[in-house]
């Protein structure tokens, strides 16, 4: 063997730039390249960058042209809002951008979801490298390019992004670009989501970066075959259309910047306003603490089956630097559709800094650029190219809340704060996803604008607030449901009606969620699907003591049609979750409850499905809480007076709601006195608590303890290295369930063999 | 100087001890585990987060599963303040949750000055004997 070794000099730099050249020109295929994919820095300044800011443009005009192109952006973000047929477009699922001529995301609008434009860097600079001196491809003045898988820089594929290079006589400038998360992508499910996705090729279109635009009109034949792959043609023209009028406004705004200010100061303007932010996030650092903080969040299911999956996050600040170190966390599921790619996590984090902790900053990838993050390779945060991640958002929502209750800890004691010291926000999309034929003869596949419902974390200064927005897009809308209902065939039957009981209680509590009662009603040939964790472990933690939210079921109502009881026999209906399945008012019907990942399911006309949006946290000890406060919570609806009572030691006349403050105060004490007496002291705890290994009756994935090295697949004694991957599959859940019920007609001695 | 690291939590630099904000009770040494000088509470989840829908009829009800998740209750062995919750796979190590350069930080306050101490902390609440 000796023999074969290579041995020898080192090639020489020309040896090494002819096999360079060799590899370039036999490339069979130009997948996502991992020198784009693992960074999120900025690109070194250009040759024109330098010039540019060699000449000392006056700050207050940089400022100038950065505000009027801000506008730009807005304006745009406002166009596909208002025009755009997918119902993300209508409720703020959008963003647009301008990125430097080498692909860094320079000004996002201030609306929409930054992370959907934080992640198209990747795509950008693809083109760049590949498409740019490609005679085949080439890029052109009216080109436009579109682009959704997410392994070449994106969340998920649901979203679809139209990018436009912007020329100055004959010399590129930069790039715009808007994306829109447009629902539908032909995968196996409606919706563009599919939780039941086991491989890449169950996730619908795949678009790698590519011209579908030429001066200016695309491509018809390009469109077509587009719209031949997907539930909604007409909705995939109209938002390419969208799309491309509202990069083509950014591309007038910026031609107005061209014609006055010339292309130098606005150049200039996009390198500096990123270099001045990155600056600036190094600078703000440096006032936090030098420590580690350390949180797990769990997500409790793949969307198929139940499991405790652990996103686990070490976050370590020293001077200037911060690191996101993930590793530890579950790895990869090989046939399930949760992974995440890593652009998609980073992407998140910049969200996290940009929306909750420096709202200030003017809205970019250099945030995030200066910011260290650490993950295990073929990990579900930092996804294999052929591991399926259409339900990436479970993972990039889970590292999100990681990073948000981590990041809580250093902000307490720094003298200048951005915004107040916040607990988790409620991180799932507890919404319908639906399609089918609609009550016009449509072919649809999208979703209720609900997942933009989340309860907020409470701060350090007041409650958190009612579903009031996503944690991915903070100024978004929820839309109006009943201009909805004009295009599909259901209702929801209940809406906006607080989920009373389902707390996060703490000295400032989580702001609360609402109940939502879907039922078809004009269609056949229609159905419904959830994607969400959090049915049996809560998917955040509570902070400074108080507590997190607690957990979301699904509920069905079948074997009856609500609609004919509602004109038959109306009193008989209950607008709660809580009455509906503990009354079972409708006596022939079938009432169940199920964890939130539901795979796409035919519904018959009037059958209940029920959820409802999550809490996001508390803050500090309940018992602080202002009785007062407390009582409004159960004159709102949010809390019933038992429960309030049993938790927050408050005591009130229960017929009038009136405080006794003395006595509240006397059962407070006792209740501090009765903690002390009911725990134990942590070094006696922990000998009886902390065991080696996961317990073996939960199906757990992820690191145990300190030992980030070792990850767990599954089973006490199924394990591999953190740094060496592994296929990780789940067996089918009805094969479980079908080994289950085959091991109880052997146990009652009944032969479920082969030949039976 | 006495730094509040949370709403309950602080540092005082010169003894390098975690202290009580609510009641000064000193708790463990700055740079280690403050959750090893507090007590702590396994608590069953469905207490806190009580069933919506009725456990008898349904699997699912709003509370979350206690053979899944407990809740890890620390609170001060003076006062009995909740300082921190940790909501834990049972038996998963507790967390050392903070874990501070002490030198660092003190090199940090030395530069900043008491002036510029945050003030957000517990409200007074009526009855009790702790300010800050």
């Amino acid at each position: 063997m000796k023999d074969l070794n290579t041995t020898g000099p080192a090639p020489s730099a020309e040896d090494m730039k002819l096999i360079k050249q060799f590899l370039e020109d036999t490339t069979l295929f130009l997948g996502p390249d991992p020198e784009i994919m693992q960074n999120h820095d900025l690109m070194e300044r250009s040759p024109d960058e330098e010039l540019a800011i060699g000449q000392n443009f006056d700050h207050h005009m940089i400022a100038r042209i950065r505000d009027r192109l801000q506008s730009g952006c807005d304006e745009g973000y406002e166009m596909v809002e208002q025009m755009g047929a997918a119902p993300g477009a209508k409720w703020g699922d959008v963003i647009t951008g301008i990125y430097t001529a080498s692909g860094d995301l320079a000004l996002a609008s201030a609306g929409g979801v930054l992370l959907f434009s934080s992640v198209v860097h990747h795509p950008i600079k693809f083109i760049v490298k590949n498409w740019m001196n490609e005679p085949t491809v080439g890029v052109r003045d009216g080109d436009g390019f579109i682009h959704n898988d997410s392994r070449y820089g994106n969340v998920h594929n649901t979203d679809q992004s139209m990018i436009l290079p912007i020329f100055h006589e004959g010399r590129l400038v930069c790039w715009v670009a808007s994306t829109v998360h447009e629902g539908e992508n032909g995968a196996i499910e409606p919706g563009g989501m599919p939780s039941m996705a086991e491989s890449p090729s169950d996730e619908g279109l795949k678009m790698s970066p590519f011209k579908v635009v030429e001066n200016y009109q695309i491509k018809r034949d390009l469109l077509t075959f587009l719209q031949n792959s997907v539930r909604e043609p007409k909705l995939q023209l109209e938002d390419m259309k969208v799309k491309l009028f509202a990069c083509l406004r950014i591309k007038q705004r910026i031609e107005e910047t061209l014609n006055t200010e010339g292309p130098e100061a606005l150049v200039a303007m996009l390198r500096l306003t990123m270099e001045d932010v990155r600056t600036e996030v190094k600078r703000r650092l440096t006032e936090w603490p030098d420590m580690s903080v350390q949180t797990y969040i769990i997500q409790d299911s793949t969307l198929r089956e139940n499991c405790v999956v652990k996103v686990n996050c070490k976050l370590t600040k020293k001077g200037d630097r911060l690191i996101f170190d993930f590793r530890g966390s579950s790895p990869e599921f090989t046939n399930r559709a949760t992974n995440t790619i890593l652009g998609g996590l980073k992407g998140m984090l910049s969200q996290l800094f940009l929306c909750y902790i420096w709202p200030d900053l003017p809205r970019g990838q250099a945030a995030m650029a200066p910011i260290e993050v650490i993950t295990d390779p073929h990990s579900i945060l930092n996804c294999s190219y052929d591991a399926p991640n259409s339900q990436s958002l479970m993972s990039i929502f889970t590292g999100f809340t990681a990073g948000q209750h981590a990041v809580a800890k250093f902000l307490y004691s720094c003298p200048e704060k951005y915004t107040k010291v916040h607990a988790p926000t409620f991180n799932m999309i507890n919404t319908f996803i639906w399609g089918g034929v609609s009550q016009h003869g449509e072919t649809l596949g999208n979703l209720c604008a609900d997942l933009n419902g989340m309860g907020a974390g409470a701060t350090s200064n007041r409650d958190g607030e009612h579903a009031l927005a996503p944690i991915f897009a903070t100024m978004a809308d929820i839309g109006e449901q009943e201009v909805n209902e004009e295009d599909v065939p259901f209702l929801q039957l209940v809406s906006k009606k607080m989920t009373r009981d389902a707390i996060a209680p703490g000295k400032y509590r989580g702001g609360q969620g609402y109940t939502m009662m879907v039922a078809t009603k004009d269609s056949e040939q229609w159905g419904f699907m959830t994607t969400a964790q959090g049915a049996k472990i809560p998917p955040i933690q509570g902070l400074f003591g108080g507590y997190a939210c607690g957990t979301y079921p699904l509920s069905k109502v079948k074997d009856v049609d609500v609609y004919e009881i509602l004109q038959s026999e109306p009193e008989k209906f209950r607008h709660s979750i809580e009455e509906i399945m503990n009354e079972r008012p409708f006596e022939e019907a079938s009432y169940t409850t199920h964890h939130m990942g539901m795979g796409f399911e035919i519904s018959k006309r009037g059958e209940l499905f029920m959820i409802s949006q999550g809490a996001g946290a508390g803050y500090g000890d309940l018992l602080e809480r202002d009785p007062v406060g407390v009582v409004k919570d159960i004159e709102e609806g949010l809390i019933s007076a038992e429960v309030a009572a049993r938790l927050y030691k408050v005591v009130f006349d229960p017929a009038t709601l009136a405080i006794d403050f003395e006595a509240t105060e006397a059962a407070r004490e006792e209740e501090r006195q009765a903690r002390i007496a009911r725990s134990m002291p942590y070094a006696e705890f922990v000998k009886d608590w902390t065991q080696p290994k996961p317990p073996s009756h939960l199906k757990y994935f992820g690191c145990w303890g300190d030992d980030i090295d070792t990850l767990y697949m599954g089973a006490p004694d199924v394990t591999r290295r953190a740094d060496t991957p592994k296929p990780n599959y789940m067996p089918h859940p009805k094969d479980v369930r079908i080994a289950e019920l085959e091991a109880r007609l052997a146990n009652a001695g009944i032969d479920g063999g082969e030949l039976q | 100087m006495k730094i509040p690291m949370t709403e309950y939590l602080r540092i005082d630099l010169e003894t390098e001890k975690w202290e009580c904000r609510v009641c000064d009770h000193v708790i463990a040494p700055a740079e280690g585990n403050y959750k090893e000088g507090l007590l702590v509470h396994n608590r069953n989840p469905q207490e806190i987060h009580p069933p919506v829908i009725d456990p008898k009829m349904y699997r699912y009800t709003f509370a979350p599963d206690p053979d899944w998740v407990r809740i890890l209750e620390f609170c001060c062995p003076k006062c009995g303040t909740q300082v921190e919750t940790e909501y834990a796979i049972p038996g998963h190590p507790p967390l050392w949750d903070m874990q501070v350069d002490v030198p660092a930080l003190k090199a940090q306050w030395a530069a900043r000055g008491p002036e510029m101490l945050p003030d957000a902390g517990p409200v007074v609440a009526p009855g009790r004997a702790h300010s800050h």
